[in-house]
């Protein structure tokens, strides 16, 4: 599968929300509702899903859907 | 209250963690105990396996993150929740302050409190993913009067509670709850070694006029881990007697 559709069902299910909110431009606390608790469970899922480690001042960066598939693309892909 | 609950209790292999584990396994609670040496943590599982009760342990120092990390991941692969932490493994390295080494307050700050901020980073990762946890932090009612020739524990045990506020505070939207509980002189195989002098001018000044037993604090773990306790969180519980009030 490729990434960025990896990416956004990581984020539809651990969001909770419609797959048609996860745009790239899709800002995770902004447009997606999640508070600071859901972007560490999200990280962790990247990490875990991927098996790579990400560490604090790359996730800090990670705001929005887009730079999420860039960052986890340039890592894995 | 908490039949068929995951319960891991730190520092159980003897004392109120091992009497914590005895009283949450009675009530049908598969109960981990986690302490240093393997051979305590045997003997401590043996005990409750014996009885029937559901018991498991692991060997392990509350100050490794690395090996407590390795033995949640374990444990929850092995039971596949944890619905309760109950950081209790503590230490004490008495002294007065002007004689205080550097070492002792080092060691009692990294047991009492850094471990129990280790226990509850690498557990609540697995709570906050299944929506639902209880985590109990002892702490002591010297943390809130202070104590002369203790201020390391003191302070240690200080710092429980704000943390315990805290956690409370950070986990409160995924259902986790978090408690401290103060026990205030509590008969243990250590206190035990106190003359009995020391021990009738210490219930002189306590409202009950006796010391705690061990089962007196793991009776009040037991309400606060349970949902009779689900409207509970962030607070300080003192099990001493009224000693303090
Ligand atoms: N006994 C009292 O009167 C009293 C009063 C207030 C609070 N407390 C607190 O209750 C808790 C239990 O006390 P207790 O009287 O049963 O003491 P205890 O010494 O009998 O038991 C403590 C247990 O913790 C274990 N332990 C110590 N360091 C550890 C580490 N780094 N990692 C893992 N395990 C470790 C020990 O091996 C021991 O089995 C402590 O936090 C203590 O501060 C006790």
């Amino acid at each position: 599968m490729d990434i960025e559709q990896k990416v956004k069902e990581i984020i539809i299910e651990e969001l909770g929300v419609e797959a048609s909110e996860v745009t790239l431009e899709a800002n995770f606390i902004e447009d997606l509702g999640a508070d600071s608790l859901d972007t560490v469970e999200l990280i962790m899922k990247f990490e875990e899903e991927f098996e790579i480690d990400i560490a604090d001042e790359e996730a800090e960066k990670l705001t929005t859907v887009g730079k999420a598939v860039d960052y986890l693309t340039s890592k894995v892909g | 209250m908490v039949k068929d609950k995951i319960a891991i209790i730190t520092g159980a292999a003897r004392g109120i963690g091992f009497a914590i584990a005895r009283r949450f396994a009675g009530e049908g609670a598969t109960v981990i105990i986690i302490d240093l040496a393997q051979d305590a943590v045997d003997e401590a599982v043996a005990q409750l396996t014996t009885d029937g009760f559901s018991a498991a342990g692991y060997a392990g120092n509350v100050v490794n993150g690395e090996q407590m990390a390795e033995i949640f991941k374990t444990i929850h692969a092995r039971f596949g929740a944890i619905d309760i932490l109950i950081n209790n493994a503590g230490i004490t390295r008495d002294g007065l302050i002007m004689k205080m080494k550097e070492s002792d307050w080092d060691a009692v700050i990294a047991v009492n409190l850094k471990g129990t901020f280790i226990c509850t980073q690498k557990v609540s990762r697995y709570m906050m993913k299944q929506r639902h946890g209880v985590i109990l932090n002892i702490a002591s009612v010297i943390g809130l009067m202070g104590n002369s020739g203790q201020a390391n524990y003191a302070a240690s045990k200080g710092g429980i509670i704000a943390l315990t506020k805290s956690t409370a505070k950070e986990l409160a939207s995924r259902n986790i709850r978090a408690n401290a509980i103060a026990p205030g002189f509590i008969r243990t195989p250590m206190t035990d070694t106190l003359k009995p002098e020391v021990v009738e001018s210490y219930a002189k000044a306590i409202p009950l006029s006796r010391m705690g037993e061990a089962v007196d604090v793991a009776n009040t773990c037991l309400f606060l881990a349970s949902d009779l306790a689900s409207y509970i969180t962030g607070q300080t519980i003192q099990v001493d007697g009224g000693l303090i009030m």
